[in-house]
Parts: structure tokens; sequence; C-alpha cells
């Protein structure tokens, strides 16, 4: 018995037990001071489910041996400008509106990706810095993008002006929450219930299969071999770099794709900014969940963005109560986002 | 009497977890006398040197027994701080230089000339002035002794390696009250020409009565250099020598010499050589191995042998299997079957049905973090697309087939693990090169190439891997190249042997010829 607790324990490691003891007590905490638990689960289950695919593009850049990919904001613009574009063209049904923003997203973001692999193969040993400068390089750029390009529709540029594009475009007229709300249902009571959004959720755990699936097939272990140890791979005739840029690539397309997922759950596209920092989201998310900067598997992903997102969701209410009419919310906001991150980043080494 | 020696190591042993690697050994060097310590790989000579230097590694593992002298005078040291204040200096094989410094800097650093300035009254020592002018007359003298020929102002950085080694030595003797350098094959990384000089520095340092220890392999070096010389071999002091006493010939047997112990039972030997169809040949083969350097072998190797590689640690026949593979850079031709190899398309060796199993088993050899099956199938499955289920143009992993195969594997070679899951970083060093062996036979080779099959594994695991290998030979007709630093496995295992030496074939030998044809082939160059 002592033994298999001890198993379970190394299992979960410190910091997950850690985390998990703080979520709980959140948990219990909300109850008493008169907030709604189920619905704070149901945040927790949307969020989870929202950012799973951001997070999930970490896989494949961990495995092939460029480490947390800082810059999936890459991605991220990628997917808002196939969103914007999807937008523009007018298209009035719902699933080919999503449809076809994530696949532009995806092809630019590829293109993007390999381009940025071939970067990174000229930097090896300095990635991670690398990768948070091109990461706030290509949002002041698009920036500038998001002011120039030619659109037209009403939706996306400024009403008064009619040059550029606004900070915030709703999605409520083209493809907003269309996978929430698909098969999704209420536990408890309308309104005030836990609310499961069951198309956001299958669509996060299908990317998770497929995901799944290549690091099992032959370009996938070929990969992790090249993140695991460029030397051996080499040895059995495998371009390491080639493996670099691959799994580069795949992560800013998913980078692209999840940012959509993400958008039509928040039911609004956000320009500028507003991307910085989801880079770092995503990598603590996975680091908390017991990934490394060198190994990250699909569970780390899945537990990794439940507890952050967790947190997020059930501690700011949390706190909110504990310390009434106060101008706080949103200094806390960030003491506990970049708390957790920091966390996670002097986590990088694992804990074993 | 011991008082005419500067340094007197009396009876040294040592043992590391059981391991005897030096027993009863002594070492005794004259003031201002060139001694030589020569021996193969692994005879003891850097386990004697750590002990001199009062190297850490020694005294976290239980220190040694035996005396060590000085000036007739018992010498407690046990840092390699109190190795210096007794005069004892080294030129290391890497250059331990700082490359944004300059030339003067490197050689004064830690005992830089200074005064006292304002700031050091109030802050303490670290803070006083440097004498930048003391210090550059002080590093031109040590320069002009060597007759170095560099201005002591440039930096080190982009100056030539060989340079570098005259810094080093620079550095040494200008350390006031030395009495004793010791040189670790100061000469493997130079070129000819720098070589030659360096060891005519090395004469006129002994001149001013500054007594030399002198590693190298080179024995040419040791015939026209030393004075005097220690042979070492397997941990046991052979002999104590003046160099006019002795011949390369005798220096070389009495370096290897040892009775050729049969390490595995060969099976009646049914092989027949009569086509002598050659399966391998190089011609002009160079590779950029750092340390390993091969410049321009040609060698033809017969389809069904066992030829051997052997040579001494840095002649480059290490480079020789890592350039075929194209693990590192090479030029030259390289023919399998007739066929020649792309050598600049990586794993082009592979797809030609060469196996290599790596002498870096940790690093190119292993998935140390993966298990034991998917590192027996690994090279198969990406070469050869052997243990996937095809869909299309998508190729999934057959874990079924993989795990199967993985427990064949463990059955024949067998290896000792807790089952074909376990990762193979937690397996011993026999068990781990059995796995390495499983892959590259997964590979169905016609050529493999096994790069020192037996370092570092037990005696157990030796014999099996080698017998494995000469099975495999007789039975499947698998030509067999066995490159190692271990002699008497080669002569044991092999049909003929190559010596490398300077990065070039020095003789091919029949494995059954004496010991100084052996000796002489190793020393050549």
């Amino acid at each position: 018995m002592q033994e298999q607790l001890k198993k379970a324990y190394d299992n979960i490691g410190l910091p997950r037990l850690i985390i998990i003891s703080f979520f709980l007590l959140m948990l219990f905490l909300a109850a008493p001071l008169g907030l709604n638990v189920l619905s704070l689960l149901g945040d927790t289950l949307r969020r989870w489910a929202m950012y799973g695919v951001l997070v999930l593009a970490m896989v494949p850049a961990i495995q092939s041996g460029i480490g947390p990919n800082f810059a999936i904001s890459l991605g991220i613009v990628c997917g808002l400008l196939g969103a914007t574009i999807s937008i523009e063209l007018g298209i009035s049904n719902q699933w080919a509106a999503m449809g076809t923003a994530m696949l532009l997203g995806a092809i630019m973001a590829t293109v993007l990706g390999i381009l940025y692999g071939l970067l990174l193969n000229n930097v090896k040993g300095s990635e991670m810095t690398v990768s948070t400068y091109v990461g706030f390089s290509i949002i002041a750029f698009m920036n500038i993008l998001w002011l120039t390009l030619p659109f037209k529709d009403g939706n996306l540029i400024w009403p008064i002006g009619k040059v550029g594009m606004r900070n915030t475009i709703s999605l409520s007229e083209s493809f907003g929450l269309l996978l929430n709300n698909t098969w999704g249902f209420t536990i408890g009571k309308s309104g005030t219930g836990l609310y499961v959004p069951t198309g956001l959720i299958l669509f996060f755990l299908f990317a998770c299969v497929l995901m799944w699936l290549f690091m099992r097939s032959k370009t996938g272990i070929a990969l992790s071999a090249a993140g695991s140890s460029p030397a051996f791979t080499r040895a059995s005739g495998i371009n390491v770099n080639k493996m670099r840029i691959i799994g580069t690539a795949i992560s800013t397309a998913l980078g692209a794709v999840g940012i959509i997922a993400y958008a039509q759950s928040y039911g609004f596209l956000q320009l500028y900014n507003a991307p910085l920092w989801m880079g770092f989201h995503c990598v603590a998310a996975v680091l908390i969940g017991g990934a490394t900067t060198k190994r990250a598997s699909i569970a780390n992903v899945i537990i990794g963005t439940f507890l952050f997102q967790g947190i997020l969701a059930v501690a700011l209410p949390v706190v909110n109560q504990l310390l009434p009419e106060s101008n706080l919310p949103d200094v806390i906001r960030l003491i506990i986002s970049n708390g957790i991150i920091l966390y996670a980043i002097s986590k990088t080494k694992g804990d074993k | 009497m011991s008082a005419q020696y500067l340094l007197n190591m009396q009876n040294i042993s040592k043992e590391y977890d059981g391991n005897l690697v030096l027993k009863n050994v002594t070492l005794q060097v004259k003031p201002g006398e060139i001694h030589a310590l020569v021996g193969e790989n692994g005879a003891g000579k850097s386990t004697l040197m750590n002990i001199l230097f009062g190297m850490p590694v020694i005294h976290t593992t239980g220190g040694f027994e035996g005396s060590v002298e000085i000036n007739g005078e018992q010498a407690n040291i046990d840092s390699p701080n109190k190795a210096i204040d007794f005069g004892i200096g080294m030129v290391h094989q890497e250059f331990m230089l700082i490359p944004g410094f300059t030339v003067t800097e490197n050689i004064k650093i830690g005992r830089e000339i200074s005064h006292p300035s304002l700031l050091s009254h109030i802050f303490g020592k670290e803070l006083e002035t440097l004498d930048l002018e003391q210090m550059a007359q002080d590093a031109r003298t040590a320069l002009s002794t060597i007759g170095l020929n560099i201005e002591e102002y440039v930096k080190v950085a982009g100056l030539p390696v060989g340079y570098m080694q005259f810094i080093e030595i620079a550095r040494e003797i200008d350390k006031t009250g030395l009495k004793l350098l010791v040189f670790d094959e100061p000469t493997a990384v130079l070129t000819e020409s720098e070589a030659e000089r360096l060891l005519k520095i090395m004469k006129k340092i002994a001149a001013k009565g500054i007594a030399i220890i002198f590693i190298t392999h080179r024995l040419s070096e040791v015939m026209e250099y030393a004075d005097s010389m220690t042979v070492l071999r397997d941990g046991e002091l052979i002999t104590r020598k003046e160099v006019k006493d002795t011949s390369i010939v005798e220096i070389a047997e009495l370096m290897i010499g040892r009775k050729v112990e049969k390490l595995v039972d060969l099976e009646d030997d049914t092989r027949s050589f009569a086509e002598q169809s050659v399966a391998l040949a190089l011609k002009n083969f160079h590779v950029d191995m750092p340390g390993e350097r091969v410049r321009g072998v040609d060698l033809e190797i017969y389809k069904g042998e066992i030829f051997g590689i052997g040579g001494l640690a840095g002649q480059g026949k290490i480079g020789i299997p890592n350039g075929i593979m194209g693990l590192y850079e090479s030029q030259g031709t390289v023919e399998v079957f007739g066929k020649k190899l792309d050598l600049n398309k990586l794993g082009n060796a592979l797809t030609n049905s060469i196996a290599f199993v790596s002498e870096d088993r940790r690093g190119v050899g292993l998935l140390l973090d993966e298990s034991i099956e998917l590192n027996i199938a690994f090279s198969a499955m990406q070469v050869k697309n052997e243990f996937l289920h095809n869909f299309g143009p998508i190729k999934l992993l057959d874990k079924k087939r993989m795990r199967q195969h993985a427990l064949d594997m463990i059955k024949l070679l067998d290896i000792r693990c807790t089952g074909p899951t376990q990762k193979v970083g937690s397996l011993s060093g026999g068990n781990q090169q059995k796995v390495c062996l499983a892959r590259a036979l997964t590979m169905n080779p016609d050529i493999l190439i096994v790069s020192e099959p037996t370092r570092g594994i037990d005696i157990g695991a030796k014999k099996l891997v080698l017998e494995y290998l000469v099975k495999l030979n007789r039975e499947q007709g698998t030509t067999i190249v066995v490159v190692s630093s271990e002699l008497v496995e080669l002569r044991s295992l092999c049909d003929r042997i190559a010596i490398v030496s300077g990065g070039k074939i020095s003789a091919i030998i029949e494995p059954d010829a004496p010991d100084a044809e052996f000796g002489l082939a190793m020393a050549a160059g």
C-alpha cells in the first residue's frame, strides 16, 4: 500500500500536488464565500478546452528539440489573419467560415513555421531566448499590418475613418461559440449550472488523438529522437535539422488552429497586443503539467492546461471575494497568472 | 639513495571501486632530466599524474597507498594548490587558456603583479592596481625563453593551435620555483614542425635544471628526446630504463607485451576465402574528426572476414568508421561491394547495408530515455521501414512486431532487463552494449562495423559480445570490422589487423605475429 502511494506520488510529482491542493483549497473556499461552484467548474472546463490546442502546440516543438515554443504568437497571428480573411470573404455557413479560417491560418503558419525553423537551426542552444523575442517581434510587425491591410468588411474595420482593424472583432455574426454550442448541455439549472461545451472538448481531444498518432508515426518517432539525442538520430541517417523544422512548423500551425478554437469560444478575435503573453501562458501550462524543456507528452498538456486554467478561473473570483470593494481584480489577476508562470518556468528542469 | 631524485614516488597503489588501477608503481625523476612515461591507454599514466597533482578525484575515492617524496622530503600533496606550491607544473593536453585575454594576462593569471592603490587600502588586496609593464616584461622573458616570437599584448583567441601550447608552457615556466613540469601528450595536436620545436624547447627547459615528465605515445620522440623512461602496463611498473640502453622495438614490446589470452572459444573455421571479393574498399580516405583525424587511408576488407583496426588513442582509428557512416566530414572514396558511397549523404552507408555500433554508447549509441524495444527497432524502422503499419503515406508504429522482435533479441543476446519497456539508461554498460548490437543486427547488415565493442563492460558480457560476433561471422557470413584499443581482443578475434598511426595505416598484421611487430606499427609516424 505504502509502495503504491509512493509510486503514485512519484508519478504526480510535488509541483502538481501543490497546485492541485491550491486548486482544491480555492474550490472549497468558494462555496462559503457565496460563489457558484458549479459555474466556476464550468468556467474551468471551458477554459481548459479553449486553451488546449494552443498548449498542445508545445508538444511537437519540445519533442523535436527546439524547446518550449514561446513564439507561438507566430502561429496565433496567422490564425487571426486567417479568421479575418474568412470574415472578409463573407462566408455565410458558420462551419465553412471556421474551416476556411483554420485552413488559411494553418497554411500561412506552416510557411512561417518553416522559415522560423530555419532560423532556430542557426541559433541552437539559445532557442528559448530567441523564440521569446521572435514572438514579441511578430506582434509588433503585425500591429503595423493590422492598421494598413486593405480590409473592407464593416465588422473588421473601425467604424469611423474606415481604415485599420478594430482591437476586438465580434464573431457573433460568423463562427462565434460554434464549437461550444455543438452538443453542449447544462448540468443543473440553466444559467447557473455547469455548462459543458461538448463540441469544443471533442475538438480538443480529437487534436490530441491526432497528435498521439503523429507521435507514433515514423516521422514522429524520428522527430522525438532528434530532440532527445541529435547524435543518435544522425547515426541512424536522419537529418536532425529537418526534424526540428517539421516540429516547429507543426507547432506553429497548431498555434493558428488553436487561436481560432480559442476565439470562437471567447466570441471575439483580439488583435494587436492581445496575443503578446499567450506564449507564456501556453509554456507555463505544459510545464505545470509535468513537461520539461526537453520532453513533453500529451498527458502533460491535458493535465497542465486544466490546472493552470482551473486556478485562474477559480482563484480570481475567490480572491476578489476575500478582498471586497477593492480595486485590485486586475492586479490580482496579473499576480496569480504571472506567479504560476514563474513557478512553472522555475520547474523547467522537471521535478523528479 | 633517494636524495638524488627530485621526485620519488614509491610503491604507489590506487584502487577505484575495488578495481586496482595502480599496483606498487614507482616513479623516479632526477633534476634536469626528461623522463618519458609510456604505456598503452589504461596503463595507469593519468592516475599516476592525478596522484602527483593531488587531484580531487583521487582523494574523494579513498586516496592512495605509497609515498611521494620531493627533494628527498616527504610531500603530502592533497590538492592541486599544494602541488603548485611544491613547484610542480603541468602543460595540459587541452589548452586551459582564456581566449579573450591577451598573452600576458594568460601567462600571469592568478599571479598578477600589483601595487597598493587608494581603493585597495579601503577594500583590500583584491583591488590593487596591476603593474602591467612588469607583467608584460615577465611574459616577454618567458616567451623568449621558449623562443616564441609573438607580441605579448595580442589576444589568445585566433592564435594557431600550436602557439597556444607554447603559451601554456610560458605560463608554467614563469612560475618561480618551478621544479617539475609534466607534459601530457603535448605533440598529439601539433603539426610536425611545431612538435619538433616544442621538443627542442623541452630540452632547453630541462637544461635549466627543471625535471620533465613527458607522456607520449610516440616512441620515436622518446628515443630522440628523453633521457630515461618508465614503462607502465595494466597498472604495473614494467621497468625503468635509461633511454640510451634501449631500442624502439624493446619499448614497444615492453609496452604491449603480454600473453595472448583466448577471449573467445573459436568454433571450427569452415570459411574459405578463395574468391577474395572485396566487401569494403577505402581509397585515400580522409576524415575530419577532432582528436581522431584520418589522413589518407587505403584499405581493402574482404567479404566474410573479421577485420581488426587497432592503434593508440588519438591516432585516427575511431575516425575511420565514423567517417564511413557519414557522422564526420570525410573525403576520398568508399566502395561497398564495388558500389561507391555518397559520403555527403547522411545515412548512405546504412542504406547500403552497413551497420555501425558506435564507441560512444551513451551519446551516439542509445536513446537513454527510451525503451529497449524502441532502441532496438529504431534504425531499421527509419532506414528500412520495418516495424510499421502502412496506411498509404502514413506510417504508424507496429508495436506488436516491435515488442516481439525485442523479446527475441533479449533472449538471443541475454540482455538482463526487467522487460522490453525498461529504459536503456538504467541498464548496465554490458547490457547497453548488447542493445546497441541488437539494433545493428536488426538492420540485417552485410557489413557490421563495431567500434570499441567491449569498452567499459564486464568480462562476462565481453566474452558474450565477442563470441556473438564470431558466431554471426561464421553462420551468416557477415563481414565484420572491429575497431578496438584492446589489442588482445583484436588478436583473439580477427583474421587480419590494421594498425593505425598518425591517421594512416602503418601495417596490416596477422593476429599471431610477434608483439614487437604490433608495437612498432603503433609507434610508427
